[in-house]
């Protein structure tokens, strides 16, 4: 191989405490593509933030072309001639492409201030020629498909005299011809010397694309080689097979959870390292409860639900005191799920049975009365009212059960009591008083929030998307035990993550979707990780 | 249990300057200061009928800004609030004066003609509420268009005339004092328990925090909105029998210049343009800041436009003094 063009040397990163990246160092070679591959929150995208001057690293140093490089923004990234493909693209949409790929500088006459169209648009066509791309430099960005926009956003980077390409899941959102498109680009890219780094989950595609690969788990480069080193199989065992030592909470059949440590695994990478942390046949040795078994009548049912483009022939169904999880990469359309159910966005075919009555058409307030309650991913903007205080927001889904009459006089001393129990329900942090704007909150304790907002409406099927993202250890932990206890007291949850080891930890059952569609099933006997991932990792245009 | 968003935590360093820089009360406290300072300046400011008639010109004004104060905690803005009295007056005139009115000389001219205005100010605030909610159209575009529509509309309706002639018993409801007090004091206080003690103001403060996130919680965001307007089209009718009882005209051009007066008074008080924040009380500091700096001016002798200048200038540094305060509440939290 050539002299490495990048090199990254002892890279390391800790949020708050917790390490993502750990002494991360490997070498992109000059000319060569470099495939990353990882789990999700494995460090990639923590890694990329470095390299793209977004984040410093802790410690470690990166090289370009032997000379020390620590850019300080994505400016100064973008000088050294590093170039990234986001999966969010970012384009003016309402700007033509031209003026996309100029809007740092545009060509001038004559020193003027006024804009040389002609010129302009002259060189749009010769880069657009480039990438393979037909259409006039004046077509406004958002007339174009995602694929069509992607090429541009490539193009934008050969623009400015790139060296060094990132491509973050550029395949995610294309289909089978415009993904075999942009693959013939990158050949000819790499073909005339460009050096890319490609992240994907597709595997196939990582295989197929790159000269060297890099495998990150939990942080550390767990693998490295050239491509004829490694296949799919080989790359899955790498990813998964990680030693956790996080906390999960235990179900009992009394419903008061208790924490047992889940050992570290010592089994090597590539088998099934995971032993159940909750007994599969949970309370069945007691039977206090039979009718809260799992194994009884459904309480939701969801049959043949579609929806163009997001979603596709989902049919599933939950039980009273289930934990129900849905995994599926970025992308697999299960967030897009959860929003269906709850009533978010229409849905076209199917129907949702909750306790045997179809759901007509769901609103938010149609689903909250019937019982249905839904954390979204996104707590912030969905979530909370963040300048609004700890208490109106506990208390804003369950107001209309405190309400005297017709009027809507509120009984404030309800109310405050119905906060104040939830408090200690969820264990929000006594520190913050019932006045206080939700916003001066920690990550953790904002959720602990949501949560017991919708835990004070005592809903019978709680739909949790990323219950936990962005949140520490502990309060991590109170959250799973939070909803085992619901479960415990009958409830059907349904538990959207993109973290298996959560869902492993946690669920009955699992649920893996993949582009839009549910491609296996596994009951808590049969958890597997390696499956798991092999189904979220099903790309049918592979075939 | 406070109502929603009130900054009275307090910061970690506790000076008493401090404390009272960050008091929801602070534009109380300082129209109390600018009336101490102007005081000696200023003949006649302290005198009882001065004190009455500022007290006259504020109470109508008070009782648009509480309507005001409704829609802007939703993060919306109703600048058609005087055309609605201008409408309300001459609709509510034609409706009762003893010339030509529909109901001249009938004794139940009164209470009917203010049925009439208030019906009808509630009635153009639901249009606005329906185009802003539902049909997702800014509010600022929305008002602002039915602001010019019902300017037009009233002076078409009396020919550009003022209508003269209201029942005696209608012109005492504003413009006796007691009564005009009696009437503001009553509306303020059922704005107040609205919005501090019913689901309907909780409703209001949340979907003004976060519209997404109350939908999702259950909220009719729609609904909600769309009453916020309402509400705010009903005090403006009511704020239009206290001014055309005051004059004794239907008049289409009532209160034309006072829009921006509303608006300042509102904000200066301290609800905010962005939506969640806003109180009944806040919106009366507001009001009397803004009656005190007009009517001391007036005492002064000043010209209509030099008043309108040093308005300008007053409510920029008051506006100047809450982002500052802001930006101080953020910090200390």
């Amino acid at each position: 191989m050539t002299t490495p063009q990048l090199q990254f040397e002892r890279i390391t990163k800790a949020f708050a405490g917790v390490p993502v990246l750990r002494e991360v160092s490997f070498d992109v070679p000059a000319g060569a593509t470099v495939g990353l591959v990882g789990e999700n929150g494995a460090g990639k995208s923590t890694l990329m933030n470095i390299l793209g001057g977004n984040l410093a690293p802790d410690a470690g140093r990166m090289w370009i072309d032997d000379e020390p490089f620590a850019p300080r923004s994505p400016i100064d990234a973008a000088r050294r001639g590093i170039a990234f493909v986001h999966q969010e693209l970012n384009l003016f949409l309402n700007l033509t492409i031209a003026e996309n790929l100029f809007i740092t500088g545009f060509p001038r006459t004559a020193g003027l201030p006024w804009i040389a169209r002609a010129e302009l648009h002259r060189r749009t066509a010769t880069l657009l020629a480039e990438v393979g791309l037909t259409i006039s430099p004046r077509t406004p960005v958002e007339r174009l498909s995602t694929g069509e926009r992607q090429l541009v956003e490539i193009t934008r980077a050969l623009s400015i005299d790139a060296r060094l390409l990132i491509l973050d899941e550029p395949t995610t959102s294309l289909g089978a011809r415009e993904t075999r498109r942009l693959f013939e680009l990158l050949a000819r890219l790499r073909a005339r010397g460009l050096t890319m780094i490609y992240i994907s989950h597709t595997l196939e595609d990582v295989l197929r694309l790159s000269d060297r690969i890099v495998v990150l788990r939990d942080g550390e480069v767990v693998g490295q080689g050239a491509r004829g080193e490694f296949d799919v199989s080989r790359l899955v065992s790498l990813m998964v097979g990680r030693s956790l030592t996080q906390l999960y909470p235990t179900r009992t059949r009394a419903g008061v959870p208790a924490a047992r440590r889940r050992e570290p695994s010592e089994v090597s990478a590539g088998q099934n390292a995971i032993a159940p942390t909750r007994p599969s046949a949970h309370r069945t040795e007691v039977g206090a409860e039979p009718s809260a078994l799992p194994s009884s009548a459904p309480l939701l049912e969801v049959r043949g639900l579609s929806q163009p483009g997001v979603v596709h022939d989902i049919s599933f169904s939950l039980t009273a005191g289930e934990v129900l999880g849905v995994f599926g990469l970025m992308g697999a359309g299960r967030s897009e799920l959860a929003r269906l159910l709850f009533g978010l966005e229409p849905h076209g075919a199917g129907e949702i049975r909750l306790e045997g009555r179809a759901l007509p058409r769901i609103t938010p307030q149609s689903a909250i009365r019937q019982g249905l309650a839904f954390l979204t991913e996104n707590r912030r903007d969905e979530g909370l009212c963040l300048h609004a205080s700890i208490a109106d927001n506990i208390a804003l889904v369950s107001l209309r059960e405190h309400c005297r009459g017709a009027t809507g006089w509120l009984d404030l001393d309800s109310i405050g009591r119905a906060v104040r129990r939830m408090r200690e329900a969820v264990r929000l942090t006594p520190t913050a008083s019932n006045s206080a704007p939700v916003k001066l909150l920690s990550g953790g304790n904002q959720q602990k929030v949501v949560l017991a907002k919708w835990l004070l409406v005592q809903p019978r099927v709680l739909i949790l998307d990323e219950p936990t993202r962005g949140i520490d250890v502990g309060a991590k932990f109170e959250i799973y035990q939070l909803i085992l206890g619901l479960a415990d007291g009958g409830a059907g949850v349904l538990v959207i993550s993109s973290e298996i080891e959560e869902l492993l930890g946690l669920c009955d059952r699992i649920l893996v979707m993949s582009r839009g569609e549910i491609r296996d099933e596994l009951r808590r006997e049969v958890f597997d990780r390696e499956r798991i991932l092999r189904a979220a990792l099903h790309a049918s245009k592979a075939a | 249990m406070t109502a929603l968003a009130t900054s009275n935590h307090e910061p970690r360093t506790t000076s008493s300057a401090l404390r009272l820089f960050q008091s929801e009360h602070l534009v109380l406290f300082l129209a109390a200061a600018y009336f101490l300072a102007l005081l000696p300046f200023t003949p006649g400011l302290a005198a009882r009928a001065n004190l009455v008639n500022l007290l006259a010109t504020l109470l109508p004004l008070f009782v648009l800004a509480v309507g005001q104060t409704f829609v802007l905690i939703t993060a919306g803005i109703d600048l058609s609030v005087m055309s609605t009295v201008a409408l309300t007056s001459v609709v509510g005139a034609l409706v009762m004066n003893g010339d030509t009115g529909w109901l001249a000389g009938h004794p139940l001219a009164a209470p009917v003609g203010v049925v009439v205005m208030l019906a009808l100010g509630a009635g153009v605030g639901l249009v606005n509420g329906v185009a802003v909610s539902r049909l997702k159209m800014p509010p600022f575009i929305v008002t602002l268009t039915t602001m010019m529509f019902l300017s037009g509309l009233a002076i078409w309706l009396t020919k550009s005339k003022t209508i003269y002639n209201l029942p005696a018993a209608f012109n005492a409801l504003g413009g006796s004092i007691g009564s005009a007090a009696a009437i503001a004091t009553g509306l303020a206080v059922l704005a107040h328990l609205t919005l501090a003690r019913t689901l309907l103001g909780r409703w209001l403060y949340a979907v003004g925090h976060n519209p997404w996130a109350a939908g999702i919680s259950g909220v009719p965001v729609a609904g909600v909105v769309t009453a916020a307007y309402a509400a705010s089209g009903l005090f403006a009718a009511g704020a239009s029998v206290l001014y055309t009882g005051q004059t004794e005209t239907g008049s289409p051009v009532l209160g034309q210049r006072l829009l921006l007066d509303v608006i300042a008074a509102t904000v200066i008080g301290g609800a905010s343009l962005f939506g969640g924040r806003g109180k009944v009380l806040w919106a009366l500091f507001g009001v009397l800041f803004i009656k005190l700096i007009d009517n001391s001016l007036n005492l002064l002798n000043l010209s209509l436009f030099a008043i309108t200048m040093v308005k300008g200038g007053v409510i920029l540094l008051a506006a100047l003094l809450d982002s500052a305060r802001t930006r101080l509440a953020t910090v200390a939290a």
